[in-house]
């Protein structure tokens, strides 16, 4: 079985190419990248005037499995994943039970295997239950398949617990991921702590509930060694504390989503709770410092963080509303509409973020890369095709997003995973 | 009619209720918003003119008594009732600028029931123009003018129109 | 002669200056009727009226219903946790309802900010905000309003100070947003813990000390303060908060010969005031209340005329 892809002008991170090429991938590789290939019984897709980029990555969303299927499912978070471009995605353990042992991590895989359509990875908590408490069995997680850690949801607040995390994870080979959130601070904020706040009368979670932690786990890492990587961030504070830590050789990274630059907290002034996410939406002068941190490398990758909750769970008040939006089938739209067409990055750079930077940082092997022997997990990207977000397209389980009715321009036409086409724009 | 004409039926109306009262004892006037309360005002100096005593006066909104709230085009204002004085066993008379349907009057009445209760009520009006809808007379008219409905009678006072008197009869819509 | 248009009311900021002196003017009548022996006019005979309580109140509720009820309106309370609505039935689940049995309007008040306006959007009924979280408050304002405009016979022109937890307050940001709609020069002043941020955008000052305020006002607006507060280490003690911003008779010596003592009650005496001041010729404490039935009239009265077709919404 082997997929012959024609006239792709192929966008790889380190190179966009300016002359097309044809791409054959055999048995679930890349096998010969030339300007013409002649196959016989291959089947072929015509790529002529996309673009065509390596598999993109997203190392942090929730499929609610296991626990919370009526949210979403593997399955359909596969799909809403190969609708987006994702052929790799890493699904966070803050399910019911939490994925904190080698048994959930393998009955995961083993469901996503069946599933076939990406590759999806779970990533097990830091510590034990999400408790703050103990650390979860790091070697035998890493054998049942994962590739990180991380609490996300929460912080791992306890200091000493996140300096014994960060060594026995760098020991381990195990990357960690940070979610930024000193919960004393952020107490019962809804939306970020501001002008907006103050006006709506909601409780207000201040930026430096999170710069307060990104700060100290950048102290952590320049005392320790080891690696923290910091989830979505959202605040130019702890751009600029990123920012500096790399300056100085500290080994730490950094990722941020669609929405933060996108949209300030002024978006929740409709009372829509699709809007209340975690961290929350912040200013604009957040929104600026999130695109010039994507811009000059302080943020490694662009994630999506998606968040899917049911119209019931919702459909309630701003203040008791659970945080978090969908995002999988809005990425690419996203970053090539707000950051890409506005020259903030280039299509290469927005490969590296979506993509290369992201296997990078948790080790998937041969993977984030068009290259010959590299696995065969491949997006077509329309670049210059304008859509509009409309509910019944979306094919997540949940519906919770705040862009329906925005008009994108650029758009996924076809996901390729391991040679197979599993998703095509028609 | 013109500016004497409603200055002679002003007048007359003031000798009428004079008459019709055997004087003014327990009398006195109560105008309904807004040219009931310059019409009222006016009688009243007459009678003071004729007596050598002016009679109680009171002015009401009859707003929060209408029946037509929610049907009404322009949104009515609310505006301060001030009868400030006991009307307990009073003879009132009401007076109005043109008695129409009878509505305003029936809500002027059942106005009047909650601040006391009276011992006789008149009615006094400058012009009336037929259509009664309700079981309603006057007692003292300045001038009767047949109408059709799609007419409209629109009076003119100095006090609250900025114009000089008068009382004209126009086509159109019914206000 | 201005129209009313407003079906609902969910905010200040959703009114102009010419709605608020509306309110007002219908509020002087109603007034009028309120020292009546009959206090009852037959306006809103037929209406129905429910008071959708989720967070326990006594005058709010009480003022409320009164006023509807001299206007001949039919009323019920419900009073309700939000705990439980939150899992079962949502609020827009109730509110609608209500609406199904043909309420005309429902006042409600909710622990959560952005509830009427949320219901407002969505409902037929009128929507009128009974106060939501710590977001708005205007039926409180425009009483308060409305009481300063009694005494002073204005507003514009004025300065007003609003001491005390302004970050937990929806009295407070409702009236911020009126009095500068009406003229007003707005100061507040409190613990730097309970002072919201980004209050200056709203066009107020920020006063540090209670005894700066006090020479400068004609008004001084007192926030009840929830004794919760120092547990929520918003404050060191609540001794120490009545000894720094407490208003005394002491204190108000300092103060303009007419300056207005405002609380929007409950007082928590010898903590936000002193008995004396709270009781003494400044203190217009009971002028409010008695105020607030006459405002509140005029609010379901106007929201009453407002017909179904052709109306613009508050939106």
């Amino acid at each position: 079985m082997s997929l012959l892809i024609k006239s792709a002008r192929i966008v790889n991170a380190n190179k966009e190419e300016k002359k097309t090429q044809d791409i054959l991938i055999e048995k679930g590789k890349i096998t010969k990248i030339a300007a013409s290939i002649k196959k016989d019984g291959a089947k072929t897709f015509d790529a002529k005037g996309l673009i065509v980029t390596p598999g993109l990555i997203d190392i942090h969303v929730h499929f609610r499995t296991p626990g919370q299927e009526y949210k979403e499912t593997i399955e359909t978070g596969a799909r809403a994943a190969v609708k987006g471009g994702f052929t790799t995605v890493m699904c966070m353990p803050n399910t019911q039970p939490v994925i904190d042992n080698a048994a959930i991590v393998e009955s995961i895989i083993d469901e996503a295997k069946a599933v076939g359509i990406c590759n999806v990875i779970p990533i097990a908590a830091i510590s034990r239950g999400q408790k703050d408490e103990e650390l979860v069995d790091m070697y035998e997680i890493k054998k049942a398949g994962a590739l990180a850690l991380s609490d996300d949801g929460k912080s791992v607040v306890n200091s000493q617990l996140m300096r014994m995390a960060i060594q026995y994870a760098d020991q381990a080979g195990m990357v960690l991921l940070q979610h930024c959130e000193d919960p004393l601070v952020s107490a019962g904020g809804a939306m970020n702590e501001g002008e907006n706040s103050t006006r709506l009368g909601i409780k207000g979670d201040p930026g430096i509930s999170e710069s307060i932690i990104v700060g100290r786990d950048i102290e952590l890492v320049n005392y320790l060694g080891g690696h923290v990587h910091f989830c979505h961030m959202s605040t130019k504070r702890s751009i600029e504390l990123i920012r500096m830590a790399k300056a100085q050789g500290i080994n730490v990274t950094a990722e941020a989503c669609p929405h933060h630059f996108t949209l300030t907290d002024d978006a929740v002034q409709s009372f829509d709770t699709s809007t209340k996410v975690n961290p929350p939406l912040r200013t604009g002068e957040d929104v600026e410092a999130v695109k010039e941190g994507i811009k000059d490398g302080t943020i490694d990758c662009i994630v999506t963080d998606h968040a899917p909750h049911s119209a019931e769970d919702k459909e309630v008040d701003f203040q008791h509303a659970p945080f978090g939006m969908i995002g999988l089938e809005t990425s690419v739209g996203l970053t090539m509409t707000e950051l890409v067409h506005k020259g903030v990055i280039s299509l290469s750079q927005m490969v590296d973020k979506m993509s290369t930077a992201q296997a990078k940082i948790v080790g998937l092997e041969n993977k984030g890369q068009i290259k010959e022997g590299f696995d065969g997990d491949i997006t077509v990207i329309d670049p210059d095709q304008e859509w509009e977000v409309t509910e019944t397209d979306t094919v997540s389980k949940s519906k919770n997003t705040p862009f329906f009715g925005y008009n994108l321009k650029g758009r996924v036409k076809a996901t390729i995973f391991a040679g197979k086409m599993v998703f095509e724009d028609v | 009619m013109d500016k004497d004409q409603i200055r002679r039926a002003v007048t007359r109306i003031a000798h009428e209720i004079i008459e019709a009262n055997k004087g003014t004892d327990d009398l006195c006037l109560i105008g309904i918003r807004t040219r009931g309360v310059a019409l009222a005002e006016r009688i009243n100096k007459s009678i003071e003119e004729i007596e050598g005593a002016a009679l109680p006066m009171g002015i009401l909104d009859i707003t929060l008594y209408r029946d037509d709230l929610t049907r009404i085009d322009t949104n009515p204002v609310v505006r301060e009732t001030s009868i400030d004085f006991d009307i307990h066993d009073k003879k009132i008379v009401l007076v109005d600028d043109v008695l129409y349907t009878g509505r305003t009057i029936r809500s002027a009445l059942n106005a009047i029931n909650d601040y006391g209760r009276p011992a006789k009520i008149q009615l006094a009006v400058l012009i009336d123009r037929g259509h009664r809808e309700l079981p309603i007379k006057a007692d003292y008219v300045g001038k009767n003018i047949p109408t059709a409905k799609n007419e409209n009678v629109k009076v003119t006072m100095s006090e609250t129109d900025d114009k000089e008197d008068q009382v004209t009869v126009k086509r159109g819509k019914t206000s | 002669m201005s129209k009313w248009t407003h079906r609902h009311l969910v905010d200040l900021h959703d009114l102009s200056r010419e709605d608020i002196e509306m309110i007002f003017e219908s509020a002087n009548s109603f007034r009028e009727v309120n020292t009546r022996d009959v206090k009852k006019v037959p306006t809103l005979r037929g209406k129905s009226v429910i008071c959708l309580f989720f967070e326990p109140s006594t005058r709010t509720r009480v003022s409320f219903e009164l006023a509807a009820k001299r206007l001949s309106a039919d009323t019920i309370n419900i009073s309700g946790s939000s705990s439980s609505l939150t899992k079962g039935e949502t609020i827009l689940d109730t509110a609608k309802n209500l609406e199904a049995m043909n309420v005309d309007l429902l006042i409600v008040r909710h622990p959560v900010a952005g509830i009427p306006r949320v219901l407002a959007d969505n409902c037929k009924a009128g929507i009128i905000n009974g106060g939501d979280g710590m977001r708005a408050h205007p039926s409180q304002a425009l009483l308060d309003m409305y009481t300063i405009q009694e005494r002073f016979g204005k507003i514009d022109g004025l300065h007003v100070g609003i001491v005390g937890d302004i970050l937990h307050s929806r009295v407070a940001r409702s009236n911020i947003v009126g009095l500068l709609k009406m003229g007003a020069k707005v100061s507040v002043c409190g613990p730097a813990t309970l002072m919201p941020p980004g209050i200056e955008s709203y066009g107020v000052d920020v006063v540090e000390s209670v005894d700066d305020l006090i020479k400068e006002v004609d008004v001084l607006m007192l926030l009840r303060l929830q004794k919760e507060r120092q547990k929520q280490k918003y404050l060191a003690s609540v001794n120490e908060y009545s000894t720094v911003w407490g208003v005394n008779e002491k204190r108000l010596e300092a103060a303009k010969k007419e300056i207005l003592i405002m609380h929007p009650g409950p007082t928590n005496r010898g903590v936000e005031l002193s008995g004396d001041v709270a009781d003494g010729g400044h203190s217009v404490i009971l002028n409010q209340v008695t105020n607030g039935i006459a405002i509140r009239m005029a609010i379901l009265y106007l929201l009453s005329t407002v017909r179904d077709e052709g109306l613009v919404s508050t939106q």
